[in-house]
Order: C-alpha cells, then structure tokens, then sequence
C-alpha cells in the first residue's frame, strides 16, 4: 500500500480537509472574507463530491478502517450535499461574525462523517464521531452574543461527551470479547458465543452512544435547546448531516457487527437482543417527541421534539432488520435530512427579518412572503407524510417493511404505534400551517425580502422533496441496490 | 379517455398558481366543466359490457421495487362516482363564483379537492388510491379555516383530525393486505385468498378507517361541525363528494379485499347504520341552525349507504351506489341554498330568524330550489332519492327485514325535519307583505339571483330528475359491476 494510493482512495476527505485549511486562511487574513469563504467553501464541497464519483467504487483499506463501497459513496455525497445547503445558509446569516472560522469547523464535521460513514471498524467510526461531535459542539455556541447559543452548546457539548463515554466503554467491552474492532470479524465471533451480561452491557452501551447522536428519547434532552439556541445553520446540520451519518454507521453495527444477536421484538416472541432495545427507544421516542411537541409555541423547539419523533421512525427500519429494513431507514433518514434543512431555511429567513422564531413570528407568511410559505408548506406537510410528498412515500416504504418483516405481521404494535404517533404529530404540523396561512401579521411586519441565493436553495430544497415523492424510485432504488 | 378528468384538473390547480386572479374563476369553471364533459362523453361512449369488471384503462410501473404502479382502471361503480363528482364540482365553482378574497388560493383548494376524488375513484393500485385519499384532506383544512364562518378553524381541525384518524386506520389496512398479499393492484388483490383470520381483524380496521369519513355513526360529528363551518363550496365539496370518498372506499377496497370479514361484521355495520339514520334524523328535528339541519341530513342519508352495503346482495349495494350519486348531489343543493342562497343575503341562517323574512316571495327561485331539493331529500318518486332509497331498502329486506322496519320510522323522522326546515326558512308565518321583503341591512348589496347561481341550481336539479325519472341510466351500469364484484359470491 503506498501513500499515494491511501492519498487517491482519500481524496474526497483530502480536499475538504485543504479547504478547511484555505477557508481558515482567508477567514484570518481578509476583511469581511464572508462571501469568500463561502464561495471557497462551496468550491471545496462540489470538488470533494466530483473526487466521490470518479473513484473506484470498491476498496477497502487497514481491514475496514478506510471502506469505499456504492453504499459509502452514496452517502459521502449526501452528508457532502447536505454541507453545501448549510454553508448556503450560512452566507447570510449574522450570527457567524468570524465566518472564516464557522465554514471552518463546519467543514471539519463534515470529514468527520465522511470518515463515519466510510468505516467499517469501531475505532475508526469512534474518531469520526468524535470529531463530527467536537466540531458542531464549537458551532452550536458560535453566536457569542446570544446566551441562548451558548446553553445549546454547552448542553450539547455535556450530554454529547457522556454519551461518548458511553460508547467507548461499550466498544472496549465488545473488543474484550471479540478481540477485534473490525465489524465484520466482530460478527464471526459473536455468532459462537451465547448472549452473556457482558456482551449485553457491551452492545446497550455502545448503543446509547447512538441514541444520543440520533436524539432518541430518553437521550433526546440536549435536542430541544441546541435546536432552538444554536445559530439557524448549526442545528440545521446538526439535525440533518449528523443524523445520516449515524444512522448509516448505527445501521452497519447492528446489522454487520451485532448481526448474530439481532433478537426479536415480535410482540408474540419477544427474543433477547438489540432489535428489542432498538424497538423500546423507538416507541419511547415517538410517544415522548409526538406528545411534547403538542405544547410548543416556537418552530425551532418543535421541529427538534418531531425530530425525536421521527428517530423513532427511522428505527424502525432497523428493528425490522434485513436489507429491505436498511434500505428503508436510510431513505426515510435522507428524505428527513433534506427535508428539515429545507424547513430551517425558511425559520433562518424569517427570523433574519423578524428577529424571532416562534409562531407569532410567521403569522401570516403566506401574504408576507407566498414563496416562502409555499415551501414551509411542503416542509412540513412532507414531515407529516401527506402525499404526494416524499415523506409520505418514506413511511410508507418503511411501515410495510417492518410490518412485512418476519412475516407473522409480528411489529404490528410497532407500526401501530407509529401510525398512530404520525396521527397526533398532524394536528401540531397543521397549527403552523394554520399560522403561516390562516393567521394575520401583524401590522408593523412588512414583507419578508429573500435574497436570490437563499430564494434558489429553499426552492430547490422544497422541488426536491415533491419530486422525491412523486419519483421515489430514483433514490430508493439507488439506496437499495448499493447495499450488500 | 376518462382518465384526464385526472390530468385537467391537476393542469387547472398548477396553472391557477401561475396565473393572475382574473382568470382563476373562469379557469376553475373552464376545468371543471371539461371534467364533466369527459365523464358524460365516458358515459355514453363506453359499452356496457366493458363496465361490468374494473376496467384497466393506464398501467405504468410506478415503483417497481415495491410493486407500486400507475394503475386507473373504470367500471359502473367508478364511473357513477366519477359522473357526480363532475356534476358537483361544476355547480360548485358557480355557487361560488362571486369569491373574492384570496380568490387564486380559494380555487387551488378546491381544485385540489376535485383532483384527487377524481383520482380516488379511478385508482386500482391500492398505493395510489390511498396516495390521492389523502390528498384530499389537507386542501379541506385551508378551505375551511381560511374561507369559513362560524367556528372555523375549530369546525377545519375536528374535521382533519377526523380523516386523518379515518386515514391511519385506513393505512395499517392497507399495509397489512399488502405485505400479506405482496400485491397493491386491486384486481389481484380482489383475487387473493386472504387468511380468515386476518380478514377478521383487518375488514373492520379498513372499512371503520374509509367509514369515517362516509360519516359512520359514532364518528360522524365531525360532519355537522365541519359543515357548518366550511364555505358554501368547502359544504358542497365535502357532502357531495369527500363523504362519498369514505363509502367508495369501504365498497371498492374493504369489502371486495376481505369477504369473509365482511360478512362476520356486515350485521354490525347494519346496526351502526340504522342508529346513524335515526339518530342523525332525530337530532336534525332539533337544530336552530339551517346548515346543522342539512349537515345531520346528511349523516341520515349516509347511513342509507351503509345500509345498502351492509344487506351484501346485489341490489342493495347497487342502491347504495346509487344514493351516493344521488345524495351527493341533493346534498350540494341544500348546501347551496342555505350557505349561499340565503346566506349571503340575509346573514342568518337561523331558523326562528327566517321565519319572520317572508322569504318565498323575496327568494321566489331560491324557495323553488329549496323546495325541490327537500323534495328529493325526503324521497318523492320522480326524484334520484327515491330510487336510491327504494333500492336499498328492497336489498335489506331480503337480509336484515328489521333493520327496514326501523329505517321506515327513520324515513318519516327525515321527512319532518326537512318539511320543518322547508316552513321555517321559506314559508313562515309573517305578516303579509307587499312586493319583497325587507331583509336584511345589506340586502340590496346582491338582490337577484345571479345568473351563476341559477345555472348551478338548474344543474344540480336536472340531475337528480333526470336520474329519478330514468335511474336505469345507471342503474344497468351499476349493477353488473356490483355483481362482479367477489363479497356477492
């Protein structure tokens, strides 16, 4: 193996790492450099997706340490795509007073789930999320003059190191009894041994870890305020980007590392195991995100309490196991992830005239600004799963998949749960459309002006989703064929 | 053919968003009035024969990967329903044509709304019949919490939540069958041994889930709320065509998927029916308010659709179908009279308060209409009403003979209640006056009838005469699809 090979198979990681170094060095070196970093920014992220597209499509490096596969590809150039929305959003937003250095932490999250979603080893998936972690942490609490910002970093940075600790005592026991970290030897070994305490603590700590990044309730706690408090683009990435990536690695550790101790959460043949933990944090997550999010009253804090929710959701696809059940949490993951930096988009834009984020604050967006309630609408009408939007196609994908798992029709309380889960989530979807368009401004708010950069991205974002749904085949289909 | 009464009206609802408001009412009148034509061309042109079985008429793999297609297909059934959709979706746009505020909005909605009954009807791929069930729902928030009176955003939600709640039920119906089936096309599906005890527990979830919207006794309340507080267009829609959704539904997926649920529960359907149509009747005869009246009418009258489903013989599933066409038309009547007719020239809609206004002289063609429309809701022969009803009732003797007996004290309970409402509103005990009455302060703000409304009403009128006077019409197209279908075997 020579260097220039790891450096070729590395290179879409190699240059978002050079532009993070370019954009830190102009960001120090020029006077207002906020449209130069971004456009620098935007110009490493379109180089790194082009690098993603020309490299072989299959290699595999240290045993699994470095891993390309049509999977890890796809989803490099998702999390890259999902960077540039951000860094589209962060252009204009006022908070970044040193922007140079917000592009530059934002970039190095984004190697961050890169390497997590390039690995097929936990000490690897480990150094990833640690540094996603410590890079959004720093961007949560970016806006120093807002103390808001400051509690959802620090709340973030709090919760995130514990569960981190979590997971890195739950790896060290996995290693103890596999003597490996490479998960594909983890699967071999455990398939011979018997379920023991051990092994149980082991997978229930590193599963935690997970829950944290992903906000499944009850580790959802830091979600509510780092979504509300953080600047608009930080907890946008932080909801979508982070959420991917950890839902692809959480996948490819259950599914390829823990395979052998998969359990069953049949509701008639319960089976010690992950699948039944998965499935418990799924429920939890949908009653608990569902029902708190009927009392709130500031768009931000309510997209993160849905956002618990719909982890919850995307679980299930997990419980259900199997190719089918992974193909499917990662499509409904990706749609959500499109879909929420679309809607923080919107909040970015209307807080930047508004000066706030609760419900008062769209009244009446619909004569305000049709574009940007045409778009919120699809947003949130696609979080609900109304048709023919993508999230719609999402939960349908998912919902058939886990109840078809099995055959017996066994997670039928799981589905139900769901349903019944996106059932109570309409009403508070549905009040801030009725805000937006039922609702009157009040007087002294004018029209909200978009300017052309963030007017393309919101529209793009928003046709995206329709046509997702109206065409889901063109994701799902790719999703599904480049799992093993 | 009959399937771009799909495509003109989703063109109608993405070119009203690009147009200017001058347009947007000619634009709704220019496409709805296609989709009515298309149908009636459908009607005359498709051979009978051709009606008898669900008819394919587009097949496009849509999703492969999950056996989704674009699959439309037609038979009697669909194309009765298909027919009074056009016919409502007409006379709505006329009866509100004189919609000025956010009038582009206004008709994106009930474009909308059209689009996807158009869609349901026609659908034979399970996913994307339930894909354009909830389509309809969302427009129906905006168009009653946006452009509706008493109560509206209440009256707007109730009634979501209420068909979103239809809808979930609806959705782990289909699921099941699906991932049972691994099929979503009707007609397979209609093939497929279903296990018994799956049917057992599945054909109530599906058909509860499509019940609630046809208003099924106890989930009906939010009919009454949600039509008092919808706009006379969001009223029409929702009674002539959205309830029709619902027993469409139970008919075409739930009964036809799941037969031997169906007849495990079909003596249980019957019981939810009959008390829909007493109890909808009775609390009609105590309502103040002219749009409860109509709005409990039509719970009563959808309890004679669940009647007809639940007798399971030929006959009166035929007349179940027929009274959908026929009360969904009769329906939009009554609501056009009393929410636009007189509403917005009196701006009461309390009965006491009609009383004193002398209205059948002040309103001589809206008391015409009223008095026809009550006509044909109380069912008098000559009228669709009538037919549908004797249809039904003939199929539920042969099944349920005491269920008729207590539908026939239902039937009288409809009659007094609309001969109170006809007195009250129209013909009460005033002082006689001469010339026209003085009836409100802004009563000279639209005098006349107008001549939308008129065409609107004449439209509604000619087809429940029409079908009363000759209901083989679609009584012979009805019939052997019904036939056909596999719950009857």
């Amino acid at each position: 193996m020579s260097y220039l090979e790891l450096l070729k198979l590395a290179s879409p990681e190699a240059s978002v790492v050079v532009t993070t170094l370019a954009v830190l060095a102009v960001g120090l070196t020029t006077e207002r450099a906020s449209a130069f970093c971004s456009a620098i920014a935007t110009f490493g992220l379109a180089i790194a997706i082009g690098a993603v597209l020309i490299l072989p499509q299959n290699a595999t490096l240290f045993g699994g340490m470095l891993v390309i596969t049509p999977l890890t590809s796809l989803f490099k150039i998702i999390c890259l795509a999902l960077a540039l929305f951000t860094v589209f959003l962060a252009c204009n937003d006022r908070s970044s007073r040193n922007p140079g250095e917000y592009l530059a932490m934002l970039l190095l999250a984004t190697i961050g789930l890169m390497l997590l979603v390039g690995s097929e080893e936990l000490l690897m998936i480990f150094i990833g999320l640690e540094l996603t972690g410590l890079s959004l942490y720093v961007i949560a609490a970016f806006d120093k003059t807002d103390v808001r910002s400051a509690e959802a970093g620090l709340k973030y940075f709090l919760f995130g190191s514990t569960a981190s600790a979590f997971t890195l005592f739950g790896i060290s026991f996995i290693y103890g009894m596999s003597g490996t970290t490479s998960l594909a030897a983890i699967g071999q070994k455990l398939s011979s041994v018997p379920i023991q305490p051990l092994l149980a603590v082991g997978i229930v700590m590193t599963l935690i870890g997970f829950a944290f990044k992903i906000a499944a309730a009850p580790f959802h706690l830091w979600a509510p305020d780092a979504y509300q408090g953080a600047p608009v683009p930080s907890a946008a990435f932080i909801a979508s980007g982070s959420k991917v990536a950890s839902f692809v690695v959480l996948g490819k550790i259950v599914l390829v590392g823990f395979a052998p101790v998969h359990g069953s959460a049949d509701w008639h043949a319960m089976v010690a195991g992950w699948s039944p933990v998965l499935a418990a944090l799924a429920a939890l997550s949908i009653l608990v995100g569902n029902l708190v999010a009927l009392a709130q009253t500031n768009v931000r804090r309510l997209l993160a309490y849905s956002a618990v929710a719909h982890s919850g959701y995307t679980l299930l696809g997990l419980v259900a196991g199997g190719r089918a059940g992974f193909s499917a949490t990662l499509f409904y993951t990706t749609i959500y992830a499109i879909t929420l930096v679309g809607a923080f988009g919107v909040v970015a834009l209307v807080r930047r005239q508004t000066g706030g984020d609760d419900f008062q604050n769209f009244a009446g967006l619909s004569s305000r600004s049709p574009l940007l309630a045409g778009c919120m609408s699809i947003f949130i009408l696609s979080l609900a799963g109304i048709p023919p939007l993508a999230g719609f196609f999402g939960k349908f994908y998912l919902f058939s998949v886990t109840l078809g798992a099995g055959g017996n029709h066994g997670l039928l309380w799981l589905v139900a749960l769901a349903l019944f889960g996106s059932l109570i989530s309409l009403y508070y979807y549905l009040i801030v459309l009725k805000v937006i368009f039922v609702d009157e401004a009040a007087t002294q708010t004018s029209v909200v002006e978009v300017d052309l950069l963030s007017r393309i991205s919101v529209t793009m974002l928003a046709l995206l989703v329709l046509v997702l749904g109206i065409t889901p085949e063109v994701l799902a289909a790719r999703i599904l064929a480049s799992l093993p | 053919m009959i399937a771009w009464t799909i495509y003109i009206t989703f063109a109608g609802v993405v070119l009203l968003l690009f147009l200017p408001r001058a347009f947007s009412r000619w634009l709704a009148l220019l496409t709805t009035v296609a989709g009515l034509a298309i149908s009636l061309i459908a009607l005359c042109q498709t051979p009978i024969v051709d009606l008898a079985k669900f008819t394919t008429i587009v097949r496009i793999p849509w999703v492969p990967m999950l056996g989704m297609n674009y699959h439309l297909a037609v038979d009697g059934i669909s194309l009765t329903m298909v027919l009074v959709t056009g016919i409502v979706a007409v006379s709505t746009v006329l009866f509100s044509w004189d919609i000025e505020h956010r009038q582009n909005e206004f008709f994106f909605w009930l474009l909308l709304v059209v689009a996807g009954s158009y869609g349901v009807f026609l659908s034979a791929d399970l996913f994307l019949l339930f894909v354009f069930y909830e389509l309809v729902i969302v427009p129906k928030y905006f168009l009653i919490a946006i452009f509706g009176s008493t109560n509206k955003e209440y009256g707007a939600m109730k009634l979501t939540l209420y068909s979103f709640f239809g809808g979930t039920l609806v959705f782990i119906g289909i699921l099941a069958a699906y991932v049972t089936a691994g099929s979503l096309d009707l007609n397979q599906l209609a093939q497929f041994q279903f296990a018994p005890q799956l049917q057992l527990w599945a054909f109530p979830v599906l058909f509860l889930g499509f019940a609630v919207l046809a208003g099924v006794w106890p989930l009906h309340t939010w009919a009454p709320t949600g039509h008092v507080a919808a706009p006379t267009a969001g009223s029409m829609l929702l009674a002539g065509i959205v309830m029709k959704l619902g027993a469409y539904g139970g008919l075409r997926v739930a009964m036809n998927l799941f037969p031997q649920g169906f007849h495990a529960w079909s003596n249980w359907i019957a019981v939810l029916a009959v008390i829909g149509i007493l109890y909808a009747a009775a609390v009609a005869l105590r309502q103040s308010d002219l749009k409860f009246v109509i709005g409990y009418s039509s719970v009563s009258h959808m309890g004679f659709v669940l009647l007809g489903l639940a007798s399971a013989n030929a006959l009166g599933v035929s007349g179940a179908v027929l009274q959908m066409f026929s009360h969904g038309v009769i329906a939009a009547l009554l609501f056009a009279v009393a929410g636009r007719m007189l509403y917005r020239r009196t701006h009461t809609r309390e009965l006491d308060a009609l009383s004193g206004m002398n209205l059948s002289r002040a309103l001589p063609f809206a008391a015409f209409t009223f008095v026809v429309a009550s006509a044909a809701s109380m069912g008098i022969p000559g009228f669709s009403g009538f037919a549908a009803e004797i249809t039904i009732l003939i199929g539920a003797w042969k099944t349920f003979p005491m269920a008729v007996w207590i539908t026939g004290v239902g039937m009288v309970l409809v009659a007094a209640f609309t001969l109170r409402a006809l007195k009250k509103s129209f013909f009460g005990e005033v002082l006689i006056q001469q010339g026209r009455a003085q009836v409100d302060s802004d009563w000279n703000e639209q005098q006349e009838i107008s001549v939308a409304e008129k065409w609107g009403a004449g439209l509604l009128m000619f087809a429940t005469l029409a079908v009363g006077l000759y209901p083989k019409l679609l009584l012979d197209r009805i019939m052997p699809a019904v036939e056909a279908m596999r719950f009857l075997k």
